[in-house]
């Protein structure tokens, strides 16, 4: 439990310092994402399967309690009743509208391409 | 410690007292979000949400010190998205045979999620610096919050615009994926983690798990070509 934490957090951490050393326009734990990626690829070459290990196990459990991890940030909503009081109708109405617009386009891009790629396998 | 005001007064001030509130409300939240059967309206993010917030302005705490006990629960959000690179590889049979619709679909949303927002917020008459604030708002919070800082926008502000687009698109994806009859859970997934990151990938894993992945995926992958893509968008359109 305690090693696939310290796993978790060292490639985090690879990822800050690759980020910031060579200036990446990607934030640190995206690249630490890439770097557990490239040591999982190799690990799975040697021992195919994955699932059902303790770091699947604690993967799911971070993964999937996702949304509790954005609890505290959008608890900060309270700090901006103000500029909501002011804004807020335009504020809502744009996020929704261009959340179902992304949506909309990513899924219709989505099976576009599948679609158009499917055709010449 | 006698006086029930003198121990309030000790315990806000503790870092205990605002972490065990956040994940019993979660509990709670998350229970009321089984119970009625996952149903989309009831999303366990945006009830914990109220229900904190109404906590804290009730007690009149200020959220600097809510947030030194909640900081615990936030941190874990970095390790998070590290662990999305084990059901990437777990599933990566299915992601390679969907590769290009995947691309095709992270150029097509994080284009539209960018260009979307600040023309919409422009015609509903939102200030140049809440439209800064808005542009990141459909990458994952610690993402967004340097994008934000970076093109010149306020980072809390991006933080609490970032969970509402979560929110909505967590609530909204199975009722308009429904009604367009699309039954491809990696595109359905896929769509939500690209416009609602975090938010909308626990909901995904909620419907479904290859939904759940290809979310992850999306999350992921926006968040690189966002922080890409931002500070160019930003500069021609702002």
């Amino acid at each position: 439990m305690i090693a696939i934490l310290a796993l978790l957090l060292a490639c985090q951490l690879g990822g800050e310092i690759l980020a910031r050393s060579l200036a990446l326009p990607m934030p640190g734990p995206v690249v630490g994402l890439i770097l557990l990626a490239v040591v999982l690829l190799a690990w799975v070459h040697r021992r195919p399967d994955l699932k059902g290990t303790l770091l699947d196990k604690v993967s799911t459990f971070l993964v999937g309690g996702l949304g509790l991890l954005f609890v505290p940030t959008g608890v900060g909503v309270v700090q901006q009743l103000g500029l909501l009081g002011d804004y807020g109708v335009g504020i809502v109405l744009t996020l929704v509208v261009s959340a179902v617009l992304t949506m909309l386009a990513t899924v219709g891009a989505f099976l576009a391409v599948k679609r158009w790629t499917g055709k010449r396998p | 410690m006698n006086d029930p005001f003198a121990l309030w007064v000790y315990l806000s001030s503790t870092p205990l007292l605002w972490l065990t509130v956040t994940l019993c409300v979660w509990v709670g939240a998350d229970w009321l979000a089984r119970k009625s059967g996952r149903n989309p309206l009831v999303n366990p993010v945006l009830v914990s949400i109220i229900a904190v917030g109404v906590v804290l302005l009730v007690t009149g705490t200020p959220y600097a010190r809510y947030f030194e006990g909640a900081q615990f629960v936030h941190f874990l959000l970095g390790p998070a998205i590290v662990a999305i690179a084990v059901p990437l590889v777990t599933n990566r049979k299915i992601v390679m045979e969907n590769l290009l619709p995947l691309l095709g679909a992270l150029l097509a949303g994080s284009v539209t999620a960018i260009v979307s927002v600040v023309l919409l917020g422009r015609l509903f008459g939102l200030p140049p610096d809440v439209l800064l604030a808005m542009v990141p708002k459909s990458v994952t919070a610690g993402v967004a919050m340097g994008i934000a800082e970076q093109i010149g926008g306020s980072p809390s502000l991006t933080a609490v615009l970032v969970v509402l687009t979560g929110v909505t698109g967590a609530v909204l994806v199975t009722p308009i994926m429904n009604a367009l009859k699309i039954t491809d859970y990696a595109a359905r997934g896929f769509s939500v983690g690209l416009a609602s990151h975090g938010i909308g990938t626990a909901r995904a894993f909620a419907v479904d798990p290859v939904a759940g992945t290809f979310a992850g995926i999306a999350m992921g992958l926006n968040a690189v070509l966002t922080s890409v893509l931002a500070p160019v968008l930003a500069s021609w359109m702002v």
